[in-house]
């Protein structure tokens, strides 16, 4: 009886599995365990499954123009969601932009350039930033940051450059409650994540490639560029994708600092907008009948859409560690 | 020689004298770099902080913990009692079902099938699983749970298991691979069978790292509001029941009252605020002393 295929441990123990006094203790024990994993998929499927049902009056009313309409009423019963998909995925973008050269900086000079002494502490930083709530993050992006961002930030440059050509049609408006302020708060939460993935990755950079480096005389950051970065790069792809699939599902801090402007594609950074998270939880309280359904079915596109990230980011960084630990 | 070998902290050594100006001035713009990233993660983090601290501090009262929520959000007065205690409740709970779960799910991950097919595809799953966002898992357990039941505690402790599930299983895994084999294969040759190793051998030897993973993902879920928006409602006065009614979370205070222009209510949601905080960090700090005598054992 083999009840534990390629058991990783026990060896040929596992093989007496089935026979000799107490058997039945032991594959209840197995059943158990195997039960307990296939939660995983139970939760998954369950989740797909009940939230599409749920969703499904609005998907049947709305079809196609669920995504490719941005004309959202619910009091006409019309539901089109681009606009907060474009919300999410402006905010998100904004904040990878923002969040991601930090995070590498932080990654690199952890692993690489900064005393041992002070290692410690600065992962206790990132730590700490991962600790904060999400909605305390909201909190403080709502009282101290947007009102100080719109008039002392925003508006001066939108003064400044609002009427150039290109700049201009990114860096206008001058609400402190905008995507630019969402895409921050973003970057804040998600740079914790980016980097220590990140620095597993770089953790992995066999020795003797940084000591050929070296050893050709190369300086630290020619080091970095010719023998860290070239191994770490799929890895360090796939620490972005996952910082951006938490950027696009988080909520309550966006709900807080987005400005709730329901309808907005615009190019400009610093006008209100709408996520597909932040819709949701705004407006879930007051929603009844389709328009509740339309906003389980926002849901459904976040589901989906994070799930793409994820599992592509997630075969990137698997292929990454096979290769990791192939040589 | 050695004059012209500058060796550095790191072992890395500079032919300082044939290392070109602009080779020199590159590498140095990269560590500024490097270094003003981290600056720039500490300025947030203190900014953060040193609000809640301060705004927040003036709030804790002894009628702050013992008071029900006031009748009306505009006015000063009453306490965050119930909100305190339902955060207590809720993650209590849903730690009490994600907990064995996700050790018995890592247990059948590592000790099992982990390498077969069914196994890479159970922790591939769970890692995708951490990445589904939390508002996403109180829609489901709205859909599930809160239209036929009613606003309750466990609505809201359900969602937060979905949340705590993948990351209790894949750190549990983790620290099960730390336990050394020679341990399972000792209690085998004493004539144990495999349940009695995992449960007598494995699961005490990986205590402290599991330990310190769980208390993370419980950190982790109790500072979560999106779930518990649709899922508890929103009571005023305490709440004990884990089934019947609804009730409130420090969390879910936070995020109505900051919503608000009210002074008193942004006062009440920098005090629930500082609470929380106060809350995670004593979870994150205990499961980091932890997971630091776990390693400095396991160096040992």
């Amino acid at each position: 009886m083999d009840i534990t295929p390629g058991g990783s441990s026990g060896g040929d123990v596992a093989s007496l599995l089935g026979v000799g006094p107490g058997r039945r203790a032991d594959q209840l024990f197995y059943s158990v365990a195997l039960v307990a994993g296939l939660f995983v998929l139970a939760i998954l499927g369950l989740i797909a499954a009940s939230t599409t049902h749920e969703a499904w009056p609005a998907f049947r009313s709305q079809g196609l123009s669920f995504v490719t309409s941005s004309t959202w009423i619910p009091a006409e019963g019309k539901f089109g969601a681009l606009a907060f998909i474009y919300g999410t995925v402006l905010s998100s973008l904004l904040a990878l932009l923002l969040a991601v050269p930090v995070s590498l900086g932080i990654a690199l000079y952890a692993n690489e350039a900064a005393p041992s002494r002070i290692r410690r502490p600065i992962i206790y930083v990132l730590d700490l930033l991962a600790a904060i709530p999400s909605v305390v993050y909201g909190l403080w992006g709502v009282i101290v940051l947007a009102p100080f961002l719109g008039p002392n930030v925003y508006s001066p440059i939108n003064d400044a450059v609002g009427g150039w050509p290109v700049i201009g049609w990114f860096l206008n408006g001058s609400s402190g409650r905008s995507f630019m302020t969402a895409g921050i708060i973003l970057a804040i939460m998600i740079t914790p994540i980016v980097t220590s993935l990140s620095r597993e990755v770089i953790a992995t950079v066999p020795r003797a490639q940084r000591e050929a480096a070296y050893a050709m005389g190369a300086t630290r950051w020619e080091m970095i560029r010719l023998a860290v970065l070239p191994w770490g790069r799929g890895g360090i792809v796939g620490a972005i994708m996952l910082g951006l699939g938490r950027a696009m599902g988080e909520t309550i801090a966006v709900a807080l600092v987005i400005g709730s402007q329901a309808g907005q594609v615009t190019t400009h950074l610093f006008e209100a907008g709408d996520s597909m998270a932040a819709v949701i939880v705004n407006q879930f309280g007051e929603a009844s009948g389709n328009h509740r359904a339309a906003l389980v079915g926002l849901g459904v596109v976040l589901f989906v859409v994070t799930i793409i990230v994820n599992v592509s980011a997630r075969s990137i960084v698997a292929r990454f560690d096979r290769r990791a630990q192939g040589v | 020689m050695s004059d012209l070998f500058v060796s550095t902290e790191s072992g890395e050594l500079l032919l300082r004298d044939t290392t070109k100006r602009s080779r020199r001035i590159r590498n140095r713009l990269a560590l500024i770099w490097m270094v003003g990233s981290v600056l720039v993660a500490v300025v947030p983090l203190a900014l953060v902080i040193g609000y809640v601290v301060i705004k927040g501090v003036g709030q804790l009262t002894p009628d702050w913990f013992t008071k029900d929520l006031p009748a009306v959000t505009r006015r000063a007065g009453g306490g965050m009692g119930p909100a305190i205690v339902g955060t207590l409740l809720i993650t209590a709970v849903a730690a009490a079902m994600a907990v064995p779960l996700g050790v018995l799910g890592a247990i059948y991950l590592h000790e099992y099938g982990g390498r077969g097919r069914l196994g890479r595809l159970i922790r591939f799953m769970a890692d995708v699983m951490t990445g589904v966002p939390s508002i996403v898992m109180g829609l489901f357990v709205y859909t599930v749970w809160t239209i036929a039941h009613g606003l309750s505690a466990f609505g809201g402790a359900l969602a937060l298991a979905c949340l705590m599930l993948p990351i209790i299983i894949r750190t549990t895994e983790e620290m099960l691979r730390l336990v050394p084999d020679e341990l399972r294969q000792a209690s085998y040759a004493l004539g144990n069978r495999k349940w009695r190793t995992i449960v007598t051998v494995v699961l005490p030897a990986a205590f402290g790292g599991i330990t310190s993973g769980v208390m993370l993902a419980i950190a982790r879920a109790a500072g979560e509001t999106a779930p518990l928006v649709f899922t508890i409602g929103a009571a005023r006065n305490l709440n004990l029941s884990i089934f019947n009614g609804p009730t409130t979370a420090l969390s879910v205070q936070i995020f109505g009252n900051a919503q608000t222009p009210f002074e008193a209510a942004q006062a009440r949601a920098w005090g629930a605020a500082l609470t929380l905080v106060a809350l995670v960090f004593i979870l994150t700090i205990l499961a980091r002393v932890v997971a630091a005598r776990v390693a400095r054992r396991h160096n040992a």
